[in-house]
């Protein structure tokens, strides 16, 4: 058996995710034939098998990110048990003559260099008695290894390669190696007797490799890699709150009138459009009102100038399966509340099939985000680069609440507005709010 | 040159080098409207639909580079060293620094100050990004490269970007500077060269070859 191990690609370089396996377990392959891909720093790098033989078993998944010199892999190098012998003959001719050959020379050479020093190094160390058994052994994990850690290894005979490292970059420290000890001393099984078999016959020597890792059993965690999309979302959010002071006002909106003109004309739209009616339109609508009447919640910083937009471009903000987008209502204050309906369920549709267009996500100047329909009452939603402000709606209650010293059972919905401090003052904020909510309260307009 | 005759000439030239046939070399040069996938790329990044890359007229090739989806286009300089480093560094990470070093030096020379983002492996400018990098290695011979935006067109960058999430791309021209693709890349190429350690003799305005 040769182990396979996540290679060094470079001094500062202590993990490696393994992008791709380019064979299957049970395959054969050739020495230096490209075995998997590994990503490291925007890099992607074929690594060639360390030996001939038989791909028996990968040890690290597709998308997941290890130390170097994590063994990731075994090559079986002999078919079956007679064979064995053979293999072992040729491993560490295949593996010794690489590192005698002069640097200067040997563009056959593999790529993973890391794990060969090593191999030499214990050979070299060991002197000559139980050669037989030598190859079997799994090559020492590379790279930096303590002296107190090799010394440990050698008077207990210990196979480094199956001592989990819990240093830096799996770096093997000594308790790693005294931990390793106290757990083989308990099953009094063949690792510690290990120190025997070496000249022993074949079935003997085929010990070894049987015997398995105890394998991470009963993981505590589960790494999956973030997808591209999360990836985008994270690096944004970082962004828009380090580039923008956020302040969050909340205003309370009495949607009654709103609520009233849903109900009379929801499955009149139901009928007629084949869409619901929901409050989003409303607010929006309103929205847009505002936004025309206070310019600066519509604008965008570059450097020390203010750009005012002249359109009124909403985006929305649509929850997919595992990420976020924000398509845009072009025009929206020359919509009625149908168009923007309309609008809403044509984008966010469109959203979750992927289907939007690239201008339909571009050239946003304000966004909604509407939490409410999760059932949330409030939330600091994070600004929507480069814009400068963000409402938040939360979910519309009846709630009891006093109007003129009586108690009345109103729709009350929380809006948030975060802002960019740097070009929003409180006071516009509130003056824009305190509008957005005049305009719900007092919905007139006819809805058709 | 079109993306898939370049990535031939890629392949074949990392093909001799790993013989050690032909000297490391720097293939500079220009790409019609194209937009790659790395092999870590994830196609939901790509926000277009074939049909609307067709129509724009925009080619999609995945590739086996690192890194995600990617455009390029004219008016930007594409980069393609392919360098056997283990004649200069077994180093990856030191690799890409020093390519990015190279695109630093480059645009310092046009009164741009450029810089790294720890962790977002490039060159940025501020938070925009103005030239990215993605590699292949095989054998410690790289292959693919690097893309610096001189005058592209941003607005093509859209179609890879999903809603605005991720940080906003910018150009030489974007940021005042008037130069030409083929000018950028005559001082790129000085400038790989002294961080690489080389000499380059030009072989065509577009092509230069590095002799050891």
């Amino acid at each position: 058996m040769t182990d396979v191990v996540m290679p060094q690609m470079g001094e500062s370089i202590v993990e490696g995710t393994l992008t791709k396996w380019l064979k299957k377990p049970g395959d054969r392959i050739e020495r230096d034939e490209p075995l998997f891909e590994i990503s490291t720093d925007k890099v992607d790098t074929e690594i060639p098998a360390p030996a001939a033989g038989t791909l028996s078993e990968i040890l690290v998944q597709e998308g997941q990110t290890v130390g170097i010199n994590t063994i990731v892999a075994r090559i079986d190098e002999g078919g079956g048990a007679a064979a064995a012998p053979a293999a072992k003959a040729a491993e560490p001719a295949a593996a010794a003559p690489a590192k005698p050959a002069v640097p200067t020379a040997a563009p056959e050479t593999p790529p993973e260099e890391p794990p060969q020093p090593t191999p030499s190094l214990e050979q070299a160390d060991e002197p000559v008695p139980d050669k037989p058994a030598e190859p079997d052994k799994p090559a020492e994990p590379a790279g930096p290894l303590s002296p107190l850690v090799r010394k440990m290894a050698r008077e207990n005979n210990i196979d480094l390669s199956r001592v989990k490292g819990t240093g830096a970059g799996g770096r093997i420290t000594k308790q790693d190696v005294e931990a390793h000890l106290a757990q083989a001393a308990k099953p009094a099984a063949p690792q510690p007797a290990a120190p025997a078999p070496p000249p022993a016959a074949p079935a003997a020597a085929a010990q070894p490799a049987a015997a398995p890792l105890p394998p991470a059993a009963q993981a505590k965690t589960r790494i999956e890699p973030m997808s591209a999309m999360r990836i985008k979302i994270a690096e944004h959010m970082v962004m828009s709150k380090r580039t923008s002071p956020h302040v969050t006002t909340i205003h309370r909106v009495d949607m009654t009138t709103v609520a009233r003109m849903r109900e009379i004309h929801k499955t009149v739209f139901q009928a007629n459009y084949g869409f619901g009616l929901t409050y989003l339109p409303f607010i929006t609508s309103a929205a847009a009102v505002a936004l025309r009447q206070f310019p600066l919640l519509n604008a965008s910083l570059d450097n020390n100038n203010i750009i005012y937009h002249n359109e009124i471009n909403i985006g929305i903000a649509v929850a997919l399966e595992n990420g976020l987008i924000v398509p845009v209502i072009r025009g929206a204050d020359e919509k009625n509340v149908l168009g923007l309906q309309r609008a809403i369920v044509d984008l966010a549709a469109r959203a979750r099939s992927r289907q939007l267009k690239p201008d339909e996500v571009a050239g946003g100047t304000f966004s909604i985000t509407n939490f409410g329909s999760f059932g949330s009452l409030i939330g600091t939603p994070v600004i929507n680069q480069p814009q400068a402000a963000i409402m938040g709606v939360g979910t519309v209650d009846k709630t009891p609440v006093v109007i003129d010293d009586a108690i009345a059972i109103r729709s009350i919905c929380h809006l948030s507005l975060s802002f960019d401090h740097r070009l929003i003052d409180g006071a516009v904020a509130d003056q824009f709010m305190t509008k957005v909510k005049q305009v719900l309260e007092n919905w007139s307009e006819e809805v058709r | 040159m079109d993306y898939g005759l370049a990535l031939e000439l890629q392949q074949q030239i990392s093909a001799d080098r790993k013989q050690g046939l032909v000297p490391d070399h720097l293939l500079l040069l220009e790409h019609p409207h194209v937009i790659t996938l790395g092999r870590n790329g994830h196609m939901e990044n790509l926000l277009a639909s074939d049909e609307i890359l067709s129509r724009a007229g925009i080619a999609f090739y995945p590739t086996d580079r690192g890194g995600d989806v990617t455009y390029h286009g004219p008016g930007q300089l594409v980069g393609y060293p392919i360098l056997d480093l283990r004649e200069w560094q077994r180093d990856v990470g030191a690799y890409v620094r020093a390519v990015e070093q190279a695109i630093i030096d480059t645009l310092a020379d046009y009164g741009i100050a450029a810089g790294r983002i720890p962790k977002l492996t490039g060159v940025w400018v501020e938070d925009r990004k103005i030239a990215a990098i993605g590699v292949h290695l095989s054998r410690w011979v790289t292959s693919h490269g690097f893309a610096l935006n001189v005058s592209t067109d941003l607005t093509y960058f859209q179609y890879i970007v999903p809603c605005g999430l991720t940080r906003p791309v910018t150009s030489m021209a974007a940021l005042g500077v008037r130069a030409s693709v083929d000018e950028v890349g005559r001082r790129l190429a000085a400038h790989f060269g002294r961080i690489f350690d080389c000499e380059m003799p030009i072989e065509t305005p577009v092509l230069a070859e590095r002799e050891n």
